[in-house]
């Protein structure tokens, strides 16, 4: 790709880049977030058009105006959300919009379609069933049909978005293993990621964008992590995880013997006021539904919960904010947002009571706020009546903080907050869970990011299999020490 | 610039503003009989109870659901309050009694919708048939007439020359938009429709507000009971039929996405306002009802083909 130049209103989002992938290579995209990635992919998948620019594959120049352009020219993408329909099969997906022919006009061959389809998982040494339904798969599993998918339309060129999200360490590492499979067979392989460690394990260059331009392509053999941190925000990062001394305080929240048939099993813990408490596990292990449970989102079968020294009986979401809790999601598009408000609507959403008056909302008021919180959280947005849509994945997520924050809950379930958003802001988000422990909240911090869990928290739970499979005080936990303890393996 | 600020931020109402006055234009090009001050009281008078039903049913429609009921539920709220009047009731007793079977049959939709977790369509489809059956049954089967004075008025009076009925539309309308823009109700609309999920999560009692969204649909089509009854001094168990469509259309006509979280009450008054114009022109025109079916429905796909095209060409 030579010269690529988009313009979107009031903003350039490519301006004139370079990118080169070779055959049988895995090429990383790296950039902070609206640094560019997403266009570049989505100009090569002929779902944007570009304003300027060559692309060439194989020698030969392609114009690229359509999906199915970009499809002929041999180019696959697989999305952070993927293209799968969820109630037809495995083989359907597979071969949608291809289908061979049976011998009845009309018809569809079948038996074939299973039996390529079981060929290529094979070979992708992918324990699924042709005619499983994909609704019933897991995410990796999921990801994998999109693998086959796309080498049965003979992809030479494979772009995947954050592949890793939602994977789970084992997962990660068949993924991994079948990147390189598709490297040695000569497939050129552009990976996006914000996880540093996956490029280092994975990728032979990478190239990084900043506002619309490309930085640099580096062997990934010939730097180091700081460097393309450098590179990616354009100034050194003082310090990943802000150190914090806070005086630990009253017990905010006490949760005795929380269950949930077939999710958890006899919970109990406790947060203190100006507590950061990290929870640690694989995918699957029963995180999110004990937010979730917490939360009033699902029901409970059996358990005690305290707020601030009080039992309470949380038996749905608006009781919970009621009682001062505030729940940061997993999915900020679907659930922590709603993108066709603006900044204000979403702002205040938790806490338009403190902003009405007899069921009529002061405008004025809500306005006030949520400039104050845009201001503090440095949230860039050209106006606070913009859909939130239009923001940035790390400012929408300052939104859904900034709503939090409006709200003064003071129980904080945070939910992989810093999933998908750039370094920049991740450093941002880390500075505030700082703000809000000095504040006296207390916070219970999921994520996957074993760093994070382990540089933010005070104390580090971990779960396994939907128990609480260990505790570890964050001057004795280890990474190696937690992820054993996630695993299942006995607790320290 | 506030001016000019007022119609980027409102650009699909001015939309609908404009097509409104060029529809109005070309029909008075056509025929000297439509732009008479009698004439357009008449089709203003005409457009009421399209238009209260409307107002409801854009509450429903931004929240995310849809109400395939209200046609049958004024029919029921109709003949319930004519059969209050007929027994005796004072007007405003008869008139109330009507509003409550109206917003309670919307409450029971909400309910089904809310907390018994029926797909909208099908609960309002059941509602349908239920309120028109019992509108049929409470009034076996014939229409209920003969009504005193002072509820008449409603139809028959005027203020300052404006018939009354027009002004309270215009009230319903005020209060309307009131309630959608600056309201916890109007808010919550737009939120629960943009995100149900979100809205939950961020603690809003999403299901009493789907009640009371509802609740508001089949309340607002029992006042288009109360103007279509005054006017015919006759409620009929067969009333409203059909009106559900009507109301979608001038919904969408004006701007509100079926699919939630989008729309606005003063572009359902325009939409309203715009079929019917267009009905009154072709009537003057001498255009077959027949043909005004294909029109009206010809101009609901031009209206929603425009607004795909509007977001497109923004993305």
């Amino acid at each position: 790709m030579r010269g690529i130049a988009k313009r979107y209103p009031g903003v350039m989002a490519l301006d004139g880049v370079d990118l080169e992938v070779r055959r049988g290579e895995v090429h990383g995209l790296l950039g902070e977030n609206g640094a560019g990635k997403s266009t570049l992919v989505k100009i090569l998948a002929g779902a944007v058009r570009r304003d300027a620019g060559t692309v060439t594959i194989d020698g030969r120049e392609q114009l690229l105006d359509s999906p199915r352009a970009a499809q002929a020219a041999g180019v696959s993408i697989i999305y952070q959300e993927f293209n799968l329909v969820p109630h037809l099969s495995v083989a359907a997906n597979v071969f949608l919009g291809r289908e061979p022919r049976g011998r009845l006009p009309g018809t569809l061959d079948q038996p074939r379609m299973n039996r390529a389809t079981a060929e290529l998982l094979r070979g992708l040494e992918v324990g699924v069933e042709p005619q499983a339904t994909v609704a019933r798969l897991g995410v990796a599993e999921q990801q994998m049909v999109e693998v086959a998918k796309a080498l049965s339309l003979e992809a030479r060129i494979l772009v995947m978005d954050e592949p890793t999200s939602a994977l789970t360490a084992r997962e990660i590492a068949q993924l991994f293993r079948v990147i390189r499979t598709l490297r040695a067979r000569g497939v050129a392989v552009i990976y996006i990621s914000h996880r540093m460690e996956e490029l280092f394990a994975l990728a032979d260059r990478v190239t990084v964008l900043r506002d619309g331009r490309v930085v640099g392509t580096r062997e990934l053999a010939a730097v180091t992590r700081s460097d393309l941190v450098r590179m990616m925000v354009g100034r050194d990062l003082a310090e990943h995880f802000p150190r914090r001394q806070v005086a630990l305080g009253a017990e905010r929240l006490r949760v005795e013997g929380l269950s949930r048939r077939g999710a958890l099993h006899d919970i109990s813990f406790a947060l203190r006021a100006g507590e950061v408490v990290g929870l640690a596990g694989l995918m699957g292990a029963g995180r999110t539904e004990l937010a979730r449970a917490l939360f009033g989102a699902d029901p409970i079968d059996a358990g005690r919960i305290w707020i601030n020294g009080r039992e309470v009986a949380i038996a749905s979401p608006p009781a919970a904010v009621r009682r001062g809790l505030g729940f940061l999601t997993e999915d900020r598009k679907r659930q922590g947002l709603v993108l066709g408000l603006d900044l204000v609507a979403n702002t205040c959403l938790a806490s338009l009571d403190d902003f009405s008056v007899g069921g009529v909302v002061r405008r004025g008021r809500e306005v006030a706020a949520t400039a104050r919180w845009v201001g503090e959280l440095r949230i860039k947005t050209a106006g606070l009546g913009q859909p939130v849509a239009n923001l940035s994945g790390g400012n929408q997520q300052k939104v859904v903080l900034a709503k939090w924050l409006c709200r003064q809950a003071d129980v904080l379930l945070f939910d992989e907050p810093t999933r998908g958003i750039d370094v920049g802001a991740k450093v941002e988000v880390y500075q505030l869970i700082n703000r809000l422990a000095a504040a006296g909240k207390a916070v219970l911090l999921i994520s996957s990011d074993l760093p994070e869990v382990l540089g933010m928290s005070d104390r580090i739970l971990v779960m396994h299999r939907g128990r609480l499979a260990g505790e570890f005080a964050a001057a004795a936990a280890t990474p190696e020490a937690v992820l054993q303890c996630a695993l299942g393996a006995q607790a320290a | 610039m506030k001016a000019r600020e007022l119609i980027a931020n409102h650009a699909r109402q001015f939309g609908t503003l404009a097509v409104l006055l060029v529809l109005g234009g070309a029909i008075s090009l056509c025929t000297p009989h439509f732009l008479t001050v009698a004439n357009l009281l008449n089709v203003a008078q005409q457009t009421v109870v399209n238009a209260l039903v409307a107002a409801g049913l854009t509450f429903v429609i931004i929240s995310g659901g849809i109400d395939l009921s209200v046609g049958s539920i004024l029919a029921l709220a109709g003949i319930v309050m004519a059969h209050a009047l007929r027994t005796g009731w004072p007007a405003p007793l008869a008139v109330l009694a009507g509003l409550a079977v109206g917003a309670g049959c919307g409450a029971v939709n909400g309910g089904l919708v809310a907390f018994g977790r029926l797909p909208p369509f099908i609960a309002t489809l059941g509602m349908m048939s239920v309120a028109r059956g019992g509108a049929l049954l409470a009034s076996d089967g014939r229409p209920v007439s003969g009504f005193s004075a002072p509820f008449r008025w409603l139809a028959t009076g005027e203020v300052a020359a404006v018939p009354a009925s027009v002004l309270l539309l215009l009230v319903v309308y005020a209060a309307a938009h009131f309630t959608l823009q600056r309201t916890k109700f109007g808010r919550y609309a737009f939120a629960i429709g943009g995100s149900e999920e979100a809205a939950l999560l961020s603690g809003v009692p999403v299901r009493r507000y789907q009640v009371g969204f509802y609740a508001a649909g089949g309340g607002l089509a029992a006042l288009a009971a109360v103007v279509l009854t005054a006017r015919l001094n006759s409620a009929q168990p067969i009333a409203g039929l059909g009106y559900e469509l009507d109301a979608i259309a001038a919904a969408v006509i004006g701007g509100t996405s079926l699919m939630g979280g989008q729309g606005s009450i003063v572009g359902t008054l325009l939409g309203a306002f715009i079929m019917g114009v267009l009905r009154n022109g072709l009537n003057l025109l001498g255009v077959s009802s027949f043909v005004q079916q294909v029109v009206i429905g010809a101009v609901i796909i031009a209206a929603v083909l425009f607004d795909v095209a509007l977001k497109r060409t923004r993305r």
